[in-house]
């Protein structure tokens, strides 16, 4: 077995460069070489290295553990309700009658609006950052956005509700109801608060990720991509709309969704400016609520199995739509970066 | 007939490539106008109501003037830490067997759940440290919250600490294990050592995440209007007062959000300036 071993390693030797390596450290973990000598600092590594895999194991182990966890605690919900909680509207503690409908609606909603604002500006700022801004300017640039990531969600919230949201009322709100009014999407009185106000935060908490992550997918893209279309006799935007963005497609696709996810989950921000108010409705003006937002504001005082379970319920159902989202996303951007040269 | 129409043609699509390349710069200035109108608004407007009592006074009950953020100050210190003492070894330890020992298909698992885990909206994690500490301890607790908060950082931790490990050049790795020592005291004793700057970045940058983190202290931390009382009892937060303050009716409150908010926003913001110049000074 030792020797057969042997062979292939040298063969391997002889042939890959790169596989050298890792066959000699796998010889010394293995302790292969010179196991004789040190059999105390074989026990040392075998130790060590189950050590880091057990750590490993925890942290996959917790990703578990949320989906269990939530499920169990949302079982009073779920057999009392069944599939109808994802159908109904009703949010009653008294008669202790759950359903989650609008809560969807409200993340969903709040998630394409952002997707909306965020994207055009995301791949805007990408493309400079990544394609036409000298190199003394792409540093501090990207860094800017860095810091615009960092900002707790908290503050974002704050300033949202003291700036944004009398600037969405009035002029924004008042000027698309008298333009646009006639868009059941822009009726209603200028509340301020609502599904408007909430989408723009969200744009603006999403596009430092999206922007991030595109920019790292458009440099991925080779050269020569660029110097066959330039040598076809292209325009600057003609190379980046017809060869470069097109070559990284699944990259923005991929930074695309795991916005998306930031959007849906993001809680505090959006509870601040939503208005929480439990409602299906077409208006954007109009307040609503969000899962994450609904969960923040209701949670620390509920009370009983039906309505804790209710909650619980609602969080697993964002837990399941992000998992999915991030998992479509992380594929995605994989993907393309695989393709790059490393 | 025909060049002219090529020219005509051209100058559309010059116009167009800078008609868009023009787009693509205002996006850009977007991005920083949005944080530099954010940053400036907080910044001009929190510190004329920051004074010397809001840092040294607890909080009052509604009705009497004054009274500071004290205790939340020092609630969010505590709480990050605890975070960053919980998390530490578990996304250390991951980072190190992704670099070091998982082979190639074990890493890409590890490292894709951890990207997944990292995914997981705070609230959700909120809700689960509330499942698992709070609920069947009967109270809510600063441990609770310190879990909640570690729960969020150790993906964090877990992938910077990889990538700092992986930019020891294999030269290093291999000097030391051609002494003769074993592996894993190569990777104590010189991998994790030569990395050192990268995971100490990674980790700062993740302390100053979970700094600023609200929504899994809601229903964990609670709160606090008697101080700090060990790690078994509710514990006031600095994110968590600005929330409460912002939403209260009372301007004197909402005064002290704003201050609460800058305090914080000079905090997060300031470890993340300091961390990645110190580390880019390094790495050039």
């Amino acid at each position: 077995m030792v020797e057969t071993a042997a062979l292939f390693s040298i063969w391997d030797v002889i042939k890959y460069d790169a596989k050298c390596a890792e066959l000699r450290d796998n010889l010394l973990s293995n302790n292969v070489v010179g196991s004789k000598k040190e059999g105390a600092g074989r026990y040392g590594d075998r130790i060590f290295s189950n050590l880091t895999l057990i750590f490993s194991l925890l942290m996959v182990a917790i990703l578990a553990a949320l989906v269990i966890v939530l499920y169990l605690d949302a079982l009073p919900a779920i057999n009392k309700f069944g599939f109808s909680f994802f159908t109904s509207t009703d949010w009653d503690p008294v008669k202790e009658i759950f359903g989650a409908l609008p809560a969807i609606y409200g993340t969903l909603l709040s998630a394409a609006i952002s997707l909306i604002i965020a994207v055009p500006i995301s791949l805007g700022a990408a493309v400079f950052l990544s394609e036409l801004s000298p190199a003394w300017l792409s540093r501090p640039g990207s860094f800017l956005i860095e810091l615009l990531a960092a900002i707790p969600s908290v503050i974002i919230g704050l300033w949202g509700l003291f700036v944004l949201v009398p600037f969405v009322r009035n002029p924004v709100e008042s000027w698309l109801g008298a333009n646009l009014g006639f868009l059941p999407l822009f009726q209603g009185p200028p509340f301020g608060v609502g599904f408007l106000s909430a989408g723009v935060i969200l744009a603006i908490m999403i596009i430092p990720i999206i922007t991030a992550v595109s920019r790292d997918a458009i440099r991925a893209v080779p050269d020569s991509q660029r110097e066959a279309m330039l040598a076809l006799g292209a325009t600057r935007w003609e190379v980046i709309s017809r060869a470069v963005l097109p070559y990284c497609r699944s990259g923005l696709i991929g930074a695309t969704i795991l916005g998306l996810g930031r959007a849906l989950g993001e809680t505090m921000a959006v509870t601040m400016v939503i208005g929480n108010s439990y409602a299906l409705t077409a208006s954007l003006f109009s307040p609503g609520v969000t899962i994450a937002s609904k969960v923040a504001s209701e949670f620390s005082e509920a009370s009983g199995d039906v309505f804790i379970g209710s909650l619980v319920a609602l969080a697993l159902v964002l837990l399941v739509i992000t998992l999915v989202v991030n998992i479509i996303a992380r594929l995605l951007v994989w993907r393309m970066t695989e393709m790059r040269p490393t | 007939m025909r060049i002219v129409t090529a020219n005509t043609s051209n100058l559309r699509r010059k116009w167009m490539s800078g008609l868009m390349l023009a787009f693509c710069g205002l996006a850009a200035a977007i991005c920083v106008l949005i944080l530099a109108v954010i940053l400036g608004y907080i910044l001009v407007h929190g510190i004329s109501f920051i004074n010397l009592d809001f840092i040294t006074q607890a909080s009052r009950p509604v009705g009497e003037a004054g009274g500071g953020m004290r205790d939340e100050i020092f609630g969010t210190l505590i709480l990050s830490a605890l975070g960053t003492v919980l998390a530490l070894p578990i996304g250390l330890m991951a980072g190190v067997f992704l670099a070091e020992f998982a082979g190639p298909k074990a890493a890409a698992v590890v490292r894709f759940l951890a990207d997944v885990l990292a995914g997981v909206p705070s609230i959700v994690v909120g809700v689960f440290a509330y499942a698992i500490l709070v609920r069947p301890m009967h109270s809510y607790s600063a441990l609770s919250a310190g879990v909640a908060l570690a729960i969020i950082m150790i993906p964090i931790v877990a992938r910077t600490a990889e990538e700092a490990l992986r930019l020891v050049p294999s030269s290093m790795r291999e000097a030391a294990l051609a002494l003769g020592v074993t592996r894993w005291r190569a990777v104590v004793g010189v991998i994790i050592p030569g990395a050192m700057t990268g995971i100490v970045t990674g980790v700062m940058l993740a302390f100053a995440r979970i700094a600023g983190e609200t929504a899994p202290l809601i229903f964990t931390a609670l709160g606090s209007a008697f101080g700090v009382q060990g790690l078994f009892k509710p514990i006031g937060a600095l994110p968590l007062q600005i929330y409460r303050y912002a939403l209260s009716p009372y301007a004197d409150w909402q005064q002290q959000a704003w201050a609460g908010a800058f305090l914080l926003i000079v905090l997060v913001l300031g470890i993340n300036i300091v961390v990645r110049w110190v580390s880019s000074r390094k790495f050039r």
